[in-house]
């Protein structure tokens, strides 16, 4: 057994419980050290990701695997959780003293989507799910003496906990008729039957809670409002790639096109979706609903490469889950360092940022256009995948009604930017972003322009990892 | 060519900005200069492969119709410059975002990739909304009204064009078998009709709204009412010239069936500009408000010599576009003057100011007797032109389009007329006249107007090889219609 392919998850595993260690260990004062430590850990696995790049391995007869399209993922993730960890920054000492758990939580939630990546077997994502979600459920209440956090904790752990028996439900069935809960045998075991069609729809209903598509989307909003600030960011970012990432394995290797026509259902969700999401964002006041509401839109159009099912669509759901986590986070950072100054995420508050923050304001607007589509940011390219994907599968409708909502999307956009750039404001003293901070701002706003202007390197990755599913 | 300035220096700034411009403005003259007529096509051609999947080369390159636009954008962005000079808040955004804003433009002229070309076409509106609400001004309409106006109509043209681009890469790659965005190797495709027909409207209507056809022209105006003047000369001089360009170099070279199916509806269209906006031109009260729908109703006369779809027509459009832009430019830079003086831009305050300022008056006349294509301005070749290729194909519309000079004569004369001459009036006696900085646009703009019209075979011959070889690929297209 090479068991040093599962190098990447036994090392999270460890550092997870490291963590969870040294926070019971050190005295107050020396619990500063575990930010360094989770992000060095982090860069660790990192480096161990990408050099198990190229490997293409299935392990336990078909139940794990360890291939591109999963380690794609699992870098992504890494990355997602790094720049989460640095940007939280000073919003961290609101935990007071449970700030240790957060940590070792993040990691765990972290595990949980690695598995869900390579998990070549029904029951075996389904663990990697509920190990996700779990630890959001507490991280989502963990601002204790916050009536909009415990709620949003709660609201979580009601939902998601129905969401997931949906789910399991319909895996269920989907056994009764295949006969195997493996991926890669669920294809042979086909007959024509109603059951096996409802089995599908349940599971597509408990992954479309998670990646938030319209008509399960109610959660995200008041989720992404009351939650802390660098969990809500963790969650649009990484909890959606995860999902996004067991999505395309499932549908993609265990049900053929020939038995139920998904692509046009999943093309019809991401117009709503999209449409959806745009539409309500316009309307909202408040900058985490608004990034929530736009995340929900994100997620529609990373749904139409999946639903074009081809070449151009599927590279262009990694590419485009990739950039996202630069742009949103990019946004999600410049939010929280607004929080942190201000106690509030009302527009309002961005008012004369660019004054007060030059480089923050420059780097919020950057990430959000990326988020809008704007060539030359990342963003752009990523709509080029997934359009170009659309059209060749002659849906050109799709493409017209998610092109033509981008740009109605700048608007929201923009009266952010407007409120940064001439909003009124009173208080015009400097802000400081901290070193930490800072670095995850820059890094998201590198990692935004650099794929976009020169998109070749991610877009050969991400042909790389989706090769076997062509 | 973009450049961070990292100072907060403000002098610093504004020379840094003037002295890049003028390099890119002496480079563009000396591409001009090089660029060897004999051989004609494509020249200075560099190549990058850049995207293997989507086939995008960042492949750079001119031909005779790109020259000109580009030579204008320097003539343009250099005056720019200058006419901002008086800038003292936020200097430093305020020329970056100008720079990635010229830079932006001259992207789009010179490149022979569809994809590059679409990515510096769309880099160029965002800065101009953020120039729009930071600097910009408001008077009829407030400056975020205007700013978003305009951001949403370019952005929403560009929606239905970027599909358009999408579907031809997708049909190209199935006819050819592997990715390509290279602009001269899909013109070489042959595609179906029914498709031309689907891109070409998608495009004409992309293309169309950027130079501001009618109806899509509203936001226009406004948009220039509420820019400050750097941006209103940039984007009235260039930025809608991308429109035409696009259409020409992209629509007709690319789909010519298409073009040839849809060219009747443009030329009907771009009668509304001719007429309508004349119309609106002579009830206008605000100086800015003139000339932004006097560029709609100018625009007009390009897209009918572009849907004509002949040598001379075409021809005519580019001259046309290289003209207006330089008059469009000039005469918002001296309104831009103008009102950063007398902070009144309504044409009944004023009367005699060529008493008070002769030099400004100077800009003002040239500029307004270019647009109404007085012969001996650069303009007038460009309407002349139009006229005789266009009369070819649309005998009425010519006829009733040729009546849209009148109208301009009339609404401009009268405009001239009420702000420079008249009695003086003495509460503008404190206003000074030109000097310094604010006489560079002046000469620079004013000098391109006259060198153009009297001496036009300096940028004809030029014009002509670019569009010889676009017509040599239309072949003998009939045009539908019987106008």
């Amino acid at each position: 057994m090479p068991w040093a392919l599962l190098a990447v998850e036994i090392s999270l595993a460890l550092l997870g419980l490291l963590l969870l260690v040294l926070g019971l260990v050190l005295p107050e004062k020396g619990r500063r050290v575990m930010q360094p430590v989770a992000v060095i850990g982090l860069l660790g696995i990192l480096i161990l990701g990408g050099g198990l790049y190229t490997v293409n391995f299935s392990l336990f007869s078909g139940n794990y695997y360890i291939d591109p399209f999963a380690s794609f993922f699992k870098l992504l993730f890494i990355i997602a959780g790094i720049l989460v960890i640095l940007s939280a920054g000073r919003y961290l000492e609101r935990f007071q003293e449970r700030v240790n758990e957060f940590y070792s939580l993040m990691i765990f939630a972290l595990l949980g989507m690695v598995v869900m990546a390579s998990a070549g077997e029904m029951i075996t994502l389904y663990i990697g799910l509920e190990l996700m979600t779990i630890s959001f459920y507490i991280l989502t209440a963990y601002l204790l003496n916050d009536k909009l956090s415990a709620e949003a904790g709660l609201k979580y752990l009601i939902l998601g906990a129905l969401s997931s028996a949906i789910m399991l439900f319909g895996i269920s069935l989907v056994y009764a008729v295949t006969k195997t809960t493996v991926i890669a045998q669920m294809a042979f075991g086909y007959t024509n039957e109603p059951v096996l069609i409802a089995g599908i729809i349940m599971i597509l209903a408990g992954f479309a809670f998670k990646v938030s598509l319209v008509p399960f989307h109610m959660w995200a909003p008041d989720i992404y409002q009351g939650a802390p600030i660098p969990i809500t960011a963790f969650l649009a970012v990484g909890s959606k790639a995860a999902a996004f990432a067991a999505l395309v394995r499932v549908f993609v290797a265990a049900f053929p096109v020939t038995i139920f026509q998904w692509p046009l259902l999943l093309a019809v969700l991401a117009a709503i979706t999209i449409v959806v999401g745009n539409l309500i964002a316009l309307a909202q006041d408040d900058i985490k609903r608004l990034l929530a509401y736009s995340s929900i839109a994100q997620a529609g159009y990373i749904l139409v490469g999946l639903a074009a099912y081809n070449g151009y669509g599927l590279k262009g759901v990694l590419f485009y889950a990739m950039l996202y986590v630069f742009s949103n986070l990019g946004a999600f950072a410049a939010a929280t360092l607004v929080e942190v100054e201000t106690g509030s995420t009302d527009i309002k508050a961005f008012n004369g940022l660019a004054r007060r923050s030059p480089m923050a304001a420059a780097i919020m607007t950057v990430c959000m256009l990326s988020l809008a589509g704007i060539p030359p940011l990342a963003g752009f390219v990523g709509k080029f995948y997934l359009f170009s994907g659309a059209i060749q599968s002659d849906m050109i409708w799709l493409a017209f009604i998610g092109l033509i909502m981008s740009m109605v999307s700048v608007y929201y956009y923009l009266r952010v930017a407007k409120a940064m750039y001439i909003g009124p404001c009173e208080d015009t003293s400097a802000i400081k972003p901290g070193a930490a901070l800072g670095f995850a701002l820059w890094v998201c706003l590198i990692g935004t322009i650099m794929f976009g202007l020169y998109p070749a390197p991610l877009s050969n990755l991400a042909h790389f990892a989706i090769q076997m599913f062509l | 060519m973009i450049m961070l300035l990292p100072r907060n220096n403000e002098k610093a700034i504004k020379i840094t900005a003037a002295v890049f411009t003028f390099v890119s403005l002496i480079l563009s003259l000396w591409v001009w200069m090089a660029y060897d007529r004999s051989q004609g096509g494509m020249q200075f051609v560099q190549q990058i492969p850049w995207v293997y999947d989507l086939g995008v080369t960042f492949a750079l390159g001119v031909d005779g119709i790109s020259i000109p636009m580009l030579l204008l954008t320097n003539l343009i962005g250099f005056s720019a410059v200058f006419a901002s000079w008086k800038v003292a808040d936020r200097v430093k955004e305020f020329f970056s975002l100008l720079l990635i804003l010229i830079t932006g433009v001259m992207g789009t002229f010179i490149t022979t990739d569809l994809f590059i070309f679409f990515m510096f076409y769309e880099v160029v509106v965002i800065p101009i909304y953020l120039l729009v609400i930071m600097f910009g001004s408001s008077k009829r309409v407030t400056k975020e009204y205007a700013g978003m106006k305009l951001t949403i109509y370019l952005l929403i043209g560009s929606a239905f064009l970027l599909v358009g681009l999408i579907a031809l890469f997708v049909q190209s790659k199935a006819i050819l078998g592997y990715p390509t965005m290279d602009i001269f190797k899909l013109a070489t495709i042959d595609f179906p009709l029914g498709f031309q027909i689907f891109v070409f409207a998608l495009m004409a209507f992309g293309f169309g709204t950027l130079l501001s056809m009618f109806p899509f022209h509203a936001w226009s105006p406004d948009g220039y009412a509420g820019a400050p003047t750097a941006v209103s000369m940039i984007h009235a001089g260039v930025l809608k010239k991308i429109g035409g360009y696009g259409l020409i170099r992209i629509g007709v070279m690319i789909l010519p069936g298409g073009a040839a199916y849809v060219a009747p509806v443009i030329a009907v269209l771009a009668l509304g500009n001719v007429i309508y906006a004349a119309f609106i031109c002579l009830s206008q009260k605000d100086l800015k408000y003139i000339v932004g729908y006097s560029s709609v109703s100018h625009m007009g006369y390009v897209l009918i010599g572009i849907a004509a779809l002949n040598l001379i027509s075409i021809n005519g459009a580019i001259i046309m576009m290289f003209a207006h832009g330089v008059m469009a430019a000039l005469f918002f830079s001296m309104i831009g003057n103008l009102y950063e003086k007398s902070h009144t831009r309504n044409v009944d305050d004023f009367g005699g100011l060529a008493h008070q300022m002769p030099r400004l008056a100077t800009g003002f006349m040239i500029a307004g007797l270019a647009s109404l294509g007085l012969p001996g301005m650069v303009n007038f070749i460009g309407e002349f032109t139009i006229f005789i290729g266009a009369f070819n194909t649309y005998k009425v519309l010519t006829i009733l389009a040729v009546s849209g000079v009148i109208f301009t004569a009339l609404y401009i004369l009268r405009t001239l007329g009420a702000v420079l001459f008249g009695p003086r009036k003495p509460e503008w006696d404190h206003l000074e006249d030109l000097k310094g900085a604010e006489m560079v646009p002046l000469v620079v703009l004013g000098a391109a107007i006259l060198i153009g019209g009297i001496a036009p075979f300096t940028l004809m011959d030029l014009i002509n090889l670019g569009v010889g070889d676009l017509v040599a690929q239309l072949g003998s297209l009939q045009i539908g219609g019987m106008f």
